[in-house]
């Protein structure tokens, strides 16, 4: 497989929230609008880049029986990282995504690589395999978020193109669902077309 | 590949693997402490400077608690020319929609609310943040009021307040916080007599 493959497939073909289904909770809570969405995919970007590329590194050194705790260990430390320096340098991003950042912790996507890349391939793929699936993670993250917000709220970025409220239902929980339902289809559609 | 699970080498490297992250952590801590802080005092100051008239202290120096209902609450006073032109209540409710509400409250020397801020909260977006200036002008109604002839309480209730469009327990939370500040202002005017 090239390496720029192994970017590629985590945007299309084994893209974490529209094809493996992976890490729905932080999908379905922070997407209220684009921009968190896009925020909370690059903050779980960072910490699968780094986590993936330590975890290639020490997979030989961990015994079998104990290699999940340790991968969890080594995850919340660097999602602990992520948080502090998100705190101190982006306060105003941080105030949004506070809450969910502890999250990422429990993502599937974070672990899912460590266990099924990570700890079988070379660092420099682990970390390429990470940036890819991050990439893909962000990008459906933006685009629900940005759906909603259109449907929502009626903006777009944050950008007001129509006076008062959107489809309220958007904003909350079930609408999340919903949309995530459609643009899964959609996805797939796409998907299947591009890979013929 | 894998070391082999014998009980030595799993106690062993879990016990590496939790002092070096940490250890590694605890950097990061104390890296990160100085503008954290600085970031969050930055906070505060901004919401003051927005919501008091113009004055020439250093609001944040002078600092007070007062307490009214069991809760603590910080004081902001801010001068010029050694007069008072007014306070900053740093006042918070528990009954908003998603818990903690927190606001910055600024009150003229004679009790009208200047203006408000909000500082932190966790009301669902797209409703209940739209107490938020940036989001909608909800909050611009209690401008330029004096809550002893405004009624803090939403229409619903029948107060004098709009609420905000399917939010009404956020708008409820909003006028329970200022309602406080108010409380904890009305007390210092009258330790001040």
């Amino acid at each position: 497989m090239s390496r720029l493959s192994i970017i590629t497939k985590g945007i299309i073909k084994e893209n974490p929230t529209f094809v493996l289904l992976l890490g729905m909770c932080p999908t379905l809570g922070t997407t209220t609008s684009a921009i968190n969405g896009m925020g909370m995919g690059l903050a779980t970007t960072a910490v699968l880049f780094l986590s993936n590329m330590f975890i290639s590194l020490l997979a030989g050194l961990i015994p079998a029986k104990v290699r999940i705790p340790a991968y969890i260990v080594i995850i919340a430390s660097f999602v602990t990282l992520v948080q502090l320096v998100m705190q101190a340098y982006m306060s105003s991003l941080y105030e949004t995504l506070g809450l969910f950042i502890p999250l990422i912790v429990v993502n599937c996507i974070v672990l899912g690589r460590a266990e099924a890349f990570a700890s079988k391939n070379g660092v420099l793929d682990s970390g390429l395999d990470g940036i890819g699936m991050g990439l893909g993670f962000t990008c459906s993250l933006t685009l629900l978020g940005l759906v909603r917000e259109i449907l929502g709220s009626g903006s777009a970025f944050g950008y007001k193109f129509i006076d008062g409220d959107g489809i309220l239902i958007f904003v909350l929980a079930p609408g999340a669902f919903i949309a995530l339902g459609y643009l899964i289809v959609l996805f797939n559609k796409f998907r299947s077309k591009v890979l013929k | 590949m894998a070391k082999e699970s014998s009980f030595k080498n799993m106690v062993l490297t879990l016990t590496i693997v939790c002092l070096v992250t940490s250890a590694f952590l605890a950097v990061a801590y104390s890296v990160t402490k100085d503008p954290i802080e600085a970031a969050n005092k930055a906070k505060i100051n901004n919401a003051i400077a927005g919501v008091l008239p113009e004055f020439d202290n250093n609001p944040s120096d002078d600092v007070f608690m007062v307490e009214s209902e069991g809760k603590q609450i910080k004081v902001y006073p801010a001068s010029k020319d050694g007069k008072t032109v007014g306070y900053a209540v740093e006042s918070f409710t528990n009954k908003g929609f998603g818990g903690t509400i927190v606001l910055m409250v600024g009150f003229e020397a004679d009790g009208k609310i200047f203006n408000t801020s909000v500082i932190s909260h966790a009301e669902t977006p797209g409703l209940g943040d739209k107490m938020q200036q940036s989001k909608s002008d909800f909050s611009l109604q209690f401008n330029g009021k004096n809550p002893a002839d405004f009624n803090l309480s939403v229409k619903k209730d029948g107060g004098d307040v709009d609420a905000i469009t399917a939010s009404t327990i956020t708008s409820r939370a909003f006028c329970d916080a200022v309602a406080t500040a108010y409380k904890v202002f009305e007390k210092i005017k009258e330790d001040k007599k």
